[in-house]
């Protein structure tokens, strides 16, 4: 069992910590978010997400449904996937596993688009296309979007999806009903989840509901918040019994944002480009200015 | 108003009129047309435009095997991302003749600068094909969208400026083309402007290209991934370059054998032997560079039997191999030598490009891309229409040679090949 501590993730996780952090969560719940989580929520604009508690979802996918409506969508097939798809912007992936933390024998996961804090995808974009709102949805234009998928190279999690059997196919992802956002509404899969599964909010009154549910049972979840750092940080964040590479999530995610991995080669462009054409200039003349006086010796 | 031009036109419209029948002239094919080489290029070049009717009419899945786990698959991992790193002997060549004065390597500027600049223009084509919404691929250029944060906005802009500064490299031949002596004059005065700007051009969009894949961290095997590919693209860049040269060189210095000058003849031998020299030392330093990575990488924990074999032979049969027959070819002066490693490095580096973008992408995805017939076929149509052109260019232009010497040769005088054949004369 592994419980990584919410605050200071590099450190091994040990006993002692962890049942200080249990002691910290009966003495309130608040303190359990670290100040730096706060911070980072308040420098990003706590942006609106969703917290998922996998342990409570019954698999019912009323959210698939009420979703592709919403979309205006095919009706999805009454059956769990595991991927979204162009016609399926979430989906509900049944994972049977055989342990005593999971009651029925199968976890229900929802799976749809994570709203990345810092998404690869818009920074991958070159025609800001791919877009992410202050609120917090990443949303895609289609009159900015040229098709070349780019985005879809860069996603750690696979959301974006292209309709490749359409002469002008378009990306499609969830795009937290940023229709409904806008009218003060929850997205249609939270307002329709009657398992109660599923929490809109802003991101901090997330992360403080979700550190008090791993403290207050601490042994009906596994202790980690997926999304609280993956990736940077992501708008939609999930609670699981089981550790979540068990449940599809891909292993080995950057805690460190995506877009910050080409941040380097980026400060470079302007040091080349300024640096470099005098530096060329500089020894073409040295060099013509030699060769011309050696010209001169060779010829005489 | 315009009854005294009509009678007597200016010197403007004469070589206006003169141009325009010159050209007349020159667009019409010349030699066979029925050769088998055009026979089979000219089937191809009928299929792909057969192929890509289906494309745009039925969407992009309908004649390829991408998916939305494999979103780039053969049009841009080779057309692409390997095309370019082939077209990268032109940055290299001009540096070496316009900056670092190295004269031996003029007498090919013009062919390697027309190759490369026929790449860009046929792989930025190849890359529209590929784009779901070409009709968009406006947006990040007139400035409605820029995507300033993006690095693909960065390779893309570079593209069409690397495009423009080869095309004012080359156009002195296009001036002497024509016949247009002040208008050549003129041309040749941007050269090195041209030239300076295309270096820094390509420095960041060869290393830019690697960079795109800097955000794939997790989905490329570890062998391949590395916070360094930036500069592993840059250096095999060099190296792709002008083992492309060594072999393009071979092939045109027969095909267009009567378009080339005596120059030209004399100096491809030894050209070919100090284009090696360069490759064995760029190779080298790229060995050094990915002994590096490997270590700096902890690269042995992803050594799986089968991708840790596939690692080897591309960087000791395709890199390492090659390498050591540059540096033989070098010491012996064996142009043959020289061609084999120049084959065998090409080979290395389509291998290291495909494998980055397609065979060690997404390593554990349940349906492995493999390309289709039709994505195979495209692209050797978009191969063939390049070779086209370039047969239609030297044939017509002086790029194997040059029809006026330019000024500034004879100024710079000590070019190493002068003295060299007096001595054989003599």
């Amino acid at each position: 069992m592994n419980a990584p501590a919410p605050d200071h993730r590099c450190e091994g996780p040990g006993p002692d910590r962890r049942s200080f952090l249990r002691a910290l969560g009966v003495i309130g719940a608040g303190l359990a978010l670290s100040p730096q989580a706060l911070a980072q929520a308040e420098a990003e604009g706590d942006p609106y997400g969703v917290l998922v508690d996998t342990t409570l979802c019954v698999g019912c996918r009323t959210c698939t449904r009420v979703c592709a409506e919403g979309h205006g969508l095919p009706v999805p097939p009454d059956q769990c996937r595991e991927t979204t798809s162009p016609t399926q912007l979430t989906v509900v992936d049944g994972r049977q596993l055989d342990d005593p933390k999971v009651e029925l024998g199968v976890v229900f996961v929802k799976r749809q688009c994570l709203h990345c804090l810092q998404p690869a995808c818009a920074s991958a974009c070159l025609t800001r296309a791919m877009h992410k709102t202050e609120s917090g949805p990443v949303t895609w234009d289609k009159g900015k979007c040229m098709g070349c998928r780019y985005c879809m190279v860069c996603c750690p999690f696979d959301v974006p999806k292209f309709e490749y059997d359409s002469p002008t196919p378009q990306i499609r992802k969830c795009d937290l009903c940023v229709d409904r956002l806008q009218r003060g509404e929850p997205p249609r899969c939270v307002a329709n989840c009657e398992a109660g599964a599923l929490t809109f909010g802003r991101r901090s009154e997330l992360l403080r509901e979700a550190h008090k549910r791993l403290a207050t049972n601490p042994d009906g979840y596994h202790q980690h918040i997926f999304g609280e750092h993956e990736a940077g940080g992501t708008s939609w964040l999930y609670l699981a019994a089981v550790p979540f590479d068990r449940l599809g999530f891909p292993k080995d995610l950057e805690q460190q944002s995506y877009p910050s991995l080409t941040k380097e080669f980026l400060y470079g462009v302007p040091v080349v480009l300024t640096l470099v054409p005098p530096l060329l200039l500089g020894i073409s003349k040295a060099v013509h200015h030699n060769q011309a006086n050696g010209g001169d010796h060779v010829g005489h | 108003m315009s009854a005294t031009d009509k009678l007597s036109p200016t010197p403007v419209q004469k070589e206006l009129a003169r141009v325009l029948a010159f050209l007349k002239h020159e667009l019409r094919p010349r030699g066979k047309l029925l050769t088998p080489f055009n026979l089979v290029t000219g089937g191809i070049v009928l299929a792909t435009a057969v192929i890509l009717c289906f494309r745009f009419a039925c969407g992009i899945g309908a004649v390829t095997n991408l998916d939305q786990q494999y979103p780039w698959g053969l049009w841009i991992g080779f057309d692409v991302v390997t095309g370019v790193a082939f077209a990268g002997g032109a940055y290299v060549l001009v540096f070496m003749v316009h900056v670092l004065g190295m004269e031996r390597y003029r007498p090919i500027v013009r062919v390697t600068v027309l190759n490369g600049f026929l790449a860009y223009v046929f792989y930025a084509g190849a890359l529209v094909l590929d784009l779901g919404r070409p009709w968009n691929v406006i947006n990040p250029i007139i400035g409605n969208s820029f995507g300033v944060s993006s690095v693909l906005f960065l390779v893309a802009w570079h593209f069409m400026l690397y495009m423009f500064a080869q095309l004012i490299e080359f156009s002195p031949a296009i001036a002497e083309w024509l016949g247009l002596d002040r208008v050549r004059r003129l041309l040749e005065r941007l050269t090195l402007g041209a030239v300076i700007l295309g270096i820094s051009l390509s420095l960041l969009h060869q290393s830019g290209l690697g960079a795109l894949y800097l955000m794939a961290k997790g989905k490329i095997q570890p062998l391949w991934y590395s916070e360094f590919i930036p500069i592993q693209f840059l250096v095999t860049s060099v190296f792709a370059g002008l083992a492309m040269v060594i072999f393009e060189g071979t092939i045109s210095a027969r095909v267009f054998h009567h378009r080339a000058s005596a120059a030209f003849h004399f100096a491809q031998e030894r050209i070919v032997i100090g284009l090696s020299r360069i490759c064995a030392g760029a190779m080298f330093v790229y060995l050094f560079l990915q002994a590096l990575v490997f270590v700096h990488g902890r690269d042995w924990l992803a050594m799986t039997p089968g991708w840790g074999a596939w690692y080897l032979l591309e960087n000791v049969g395709f890199v390492a191999v090659p390498c050591v027959l540059f540096a033989l070819a070098w010491r012996h002066r064996s142009t043959l030598l020289s061609r084999i490693a120049a084959i065998g490095a090409m080979l290395g580096v389509i291998l290291n490009r495909l494998n980055v973008s397609v065979i060690a992408f997404q390593p554990n995805a349940a349906v492995r891309y493999v390309p289709t017939w039709m994505e195979v076929v495209v692209t050797l149509g978009v191969i063939s229409a390049e070779i086209w052109v370039f047969r239609w260019i030297v044939n017509r232009m002086p790029v194997l040679r040059e029809d006026t010497v330019p000024a500034t040769v004879t100024v710079a005088a000590p070019t190493p090949a002068q003295p060299s054949p007096r001595r054989k004369e003599a």
